[in-house]
């Protein structure tokens, strides 16, 4: 497994430190993780900042994840960068709109950490 | 199959919901914090002293809140995090806060055609328990009662 610098983009720290915490208990060897609160905080995140994975919630004030997900088309360190959204939003109808607008993963809260596994581990094995 | 209206037609009888509410808040417990949740035959009668409400807009139209002691709450958010963290603390209520809304989207993600059309804001957490809710809903008042480690945890959906 490659060292992964990750972006946790959710308004609840609790909830970025149990994705931070279940990326590791999936065996992604993390070498640096970095948070925002909501999108417009993660896409200013990546204007400074390379990571080679993202992980997002999409109820989120500011900015919401499917907006956040549409708006990394346009930004040049997001290239080719795999995002998964985690979230309580189940219906189909959002998660078509997810990997419509770019995402690779879905992942629906609660979730475990063999479920994080799943979803990202095959993410990060096709990066580009 | 049936529709979501038609199954929300059914629900008016929201006593039916309660089961699916449980169950919601039953995985939430035990998917993101490692435990079981047991039935609570009685309300208590004092020492619920924080809430947290997830707004519920669409289809379902109210809210749902979660009510349980401080002492409750640091204990639910050292199981979710690992570490030990001040009942007083905002990340003990964020953790709350995030319990309440996964049990809200749980819960509508089990009632047929409602994930679409039913939409949960951030949550909100309330301390203290002098306060009194009065729901502008027309929907008879229903409880779960449930224990979270032998200390009371309810669930309220405040819906129409």
């Amino acid at each position: 497994m490659p060292d992964i610098r990750a972006l946790i983009v959710d308004d609840s720290s609790v909830m970025r430190k149990i994705v931070e915490r279940s990326l590791r208990q999936a065996g992604v060897n993390l070498t640096q993780v970095l948070e925002a609160g909501n999108g417009a905080e993660a896409l200013a995140v990546l204007e400074q900042s390379q990571v080679d994975l993202i992980l997002c919630d999409i109820n989120m004030p500011i900015m919401d994840g499917l907006e956040f997900v549409k708006q990394l088309a346009g930004v040049s360190n997001a290239k080719g960068v795999p995002v998964v959204m985690i979230t309580t939003e189940g219906s189909e109808s959002h998660v078509v709109q997810a990997l419509s607008c770019g995402a690779r993963g879905y992942i629906r809260k609660p979730f475990t950490a063999d479920q994080v596994k799943e979803h990202v581990l095959p993410v990060l094995a096709v990066k580009t | 199959m049936k529709s979501a209206n038609d199954i929300l037609a059914v629900s008016k009888e929201h006593a039916d919901w309660i089961p699916l509410l449980e169950l919601s808040a039953r995985e939430v417990f035990e998917l993101m914090l490692g435990c079981q949740l047991s039935q609570l035959e009685a309300a208590p009668e004092s020492g619920l002293d924080i809430t947290s409400m997830v707004g519920l807009a669409g289809q379902l139209c109210g809210v749902l809140s979660v009510r349980s002691s401080k002492e409750s709450t640091a204990l639910m958010a050292y199981k979710m995090l690992g570490a030990e963290t001040d009942k007083n603390s905002q990340e003990v209520r964020d953790a709350f806060g995030e319990i309440c809304n996964m049990v809200a989207g749980n819960f509508k993600n089990k009632i047929s055609g409602l994930s679409e059309g039913c939409m949960l804001s951030v949550p909100t957490v309330v301390t203290g328990n002098d306060y009194s809710l009065h729901s502008l809903t027309d929907s008879p008042p229903l409880e779960v009662r449930l224990q979270f480690e032998d200390r009371p945890l309810i669930i309220s959906p405040e819906v129409s």
